[in-house]
């Protein structure tokens, strides 16, 4: 009989995958910004997690450093920590045109109905952040 | 009728899998699973008696207010109430609105006393009652270990006179059961006020008694005692809704509408705006009538063996922080719990790949949630169909969560 993967060890593959778990337990440009330009902090409503985001931004206007705070799960943790990764550097309307396919990609699962909140919580963070500057 | 296992046979739903396993389902707290009776009750209203009830002469208008008023007798004697103190809503957030419309032209204008225990559904209504009438809101003081009593009561007695008393007779986190009854008798006799129970956690548990609680007003929800959606139940105690203005009004609950004014219907009616889930009322009766015909008593004493169950195995797993009582004693089966400080979202998402069914959240007690000073928990919460093999689908998956993130 052949054997297929059991629910479990999918689950292992696709939604918990190591690189999501690495960035859950370190995630990257952790902690506040003492003289951030942009500053937004964004909740989920279901669950109460709420990840924010400090922006400073150099003398040319771009994304200089990014800080993360706040309390979130595994999946809303990763990908606003891989979603920072992204933002140094960029213009705010580069920053402004990444997409949600994008944070996926990132991600590299499909995080399904009950979880995409989680996924997108950052990326929603971000463009709240983005218009203070644009309003 | 049976509990546990042989109980599943009775819920269609127990024979369809999650994640190609056995449902396990512990969110009960959230709502409960149907029987086949329940589904067959309205069904059956559907195929033979729908009609409006209680508009008009003909056969089926006169069937359907039947059924209606028979629901309406069987929900007030499984609290021991009256017929004419039940009114119908459609959920127990939609009975404390109601309260919370018409009760301030009736009270005093002092504090609104509360607790940070509540589920949203009562902590929000009064807070907009606070905002539109400017009565301040009070929070009785408890530890997340003990019951609230009217110990808890006598500590601010000196300092407040509120015009009302809001209180969970069963704490939907914590699954605590409060000693409402003691705290009634001393809110009427202290404060001369009415009190108001929420009885959505308790009410499909363990038995009520309105007349021994001797609350004034008492809501709980039709969909988490075996119940359809859709309709819940305002336990308004003898001479309050001649006193009470109506809430909604509209068809159904006037007495004589003239070009400029109307009265209103007496009894429950005048609260009952609009033609009603009649079909959703059947059911409830239904589901009433199979929870007596157990008895809730034993259903009680079977919850209280999987929560100790539980506790022993949660307490045997390193590293995971169970909330509330320090036992089963005086809970109803409600169980809230974290894993060495992962997000109780992951804890259930992992748990649902095992078929088992938790909520992971802050179950709509964010002010309880800051007093934990946790964020969200994971939840299992049971009902007459669970068993011990549900436990341990829930160990096992517990395990499976440390493994995944190597804690």
């Amino acid at each position: 009989m052949a054997s297929s993967p059991s629910p479990l060890s999918s689950v292992r593959e696709q939604l918990y995958r190591a690189n999501i778990l690495e960035h859950y337990k370190k995630p990257h440009h952790w902690g506040r910004l003492p003289k951030a330009d942009l500053s937004h902090s964004e909740s989920n409503p279901v669950c109460g997690d709420e990840i924010g985001i400090d922006i400073k931004l150099g003398h040319d206007g771009r994304i200089q450093a990014v800080g993360l705070f706040g309390s979130g799960c595994a999946i809303s943790t990763a990908s606003a920590s891989m979603l920072s990764d992204r933002l140094i550097g960029m213009t705010l309307a580069q920053a402004a045109k990444i997409d949600k396919k994008q944070v996926l990609a990132d991600l590299g699962i499909d995080p399904g109905p009950t979880r995409m909140r989680c996924a997108l919580l950052g990326l929603e963070g971000l463009r709240k952040t983005i218009s203070q500057k644009t309003r | 009728m049976a509990l546990g296992k042989s109980a599943r046979k009775e819920f269609p739903i127990f024979s369809r899998k999650v994640n190609s396993r056995r449902l396990v389902y512990l969110d009960n707290a959230a709502t409960s699973q149907k029987p086949q009776c329940v589904l067959d009750a309205m069904s059956d209203y559907y195929k033979r008696h729908n009609g409006n009830p209680g508009r008009g002469v003909h056969t089926l208008t006169a069937e359907a207010g039947e059924e209606y008023e028979k629901a309406r007798e069987e929900t007030a004697r499984f609290i021991g109430a009256k017929p004419n103190e039940i009114v119908f809503t459609c959920n127990t957030t939609e009975s404390i609105n109601l309260l919370s419309y018409v009760l301030p032209a009736e009270i005093s204008h002092g504090p609104i006393l509360l607790s940070k225990m509540e589920h949203h559904s009562n902590f929000v209504p009064w807070q907009q009652m606070s905002a539109r009438t400017g009565r301040k809101l009070a929070f009785v003081p408890f530890d997340v270990t003990k019951p609230i009593t009217a110990k808890n009561l006598e500590k601010i007695n000196s300092q407040i006179t509120p015009s009302l008393l809001t209180i969970a007779h069963a704490s939907n986190v914590l699954g605590t059961i409060n000693d409402v009854e003691e705290m009634a008798r001393f809110a009427h006799e202290n404060w001369k006020c009415p009190v108001v129970v929420d009885a959505a956690q308790s009410a499909p548990h363990m038995k009520i008694d309105v007349r021994k609680m001797n609350c004034d007003f008492l809501a709980f929800s039709g969909h988490k005692m075996l119940g359809p959606t859709g309709v819940g139940v305002l336990y308004m105690a003898d001479g309050l809704m001649e006193r009470l203005p109506p809430f909604m009004t509209g068809g159904g609950q006037i007495g004589r509408v003239d070009d400029t004014a109307s009265t209103w219907a007496d009894g429950p009616a005048k609260f009952e705006a609009g033609t009603p889930d009649v079909a959703a009322a059947v059911g409830l009766a239904e589901a009433m009538r199979y929870i007596r015909k157990i008895g809730i008593d034993k259903i009680h004493a079977h919850e209280k063996k999987l929560v100790k169950k539980t506790l022993d195995m949660l307490h045997g797993i390193d590293g995971i922080e169970v909330y509330g009582l320090p036992s089963e004693r005086g809970r109803v089966g409600v169980i809230s719990f974290n894993v060495n400080g992962l997000h109780a979202h992951d804890v259930g998402t992992i748990l649902d790949r095992h078929g088992v069914e938790v909520r992971a959240g802050h179950h709509c007690a964010q002010p309880l949630m800051r007093q934990l000073n946790v964020v969200s928990t994971a939840r299992a919460s049971f009902y007459l169909y669970n068993d011990m093999d549900d436990i341990t689908a829930l160990e096992e998956g517990l395990r499976e969560v440390k493994k995944i993130f190597s804690v």
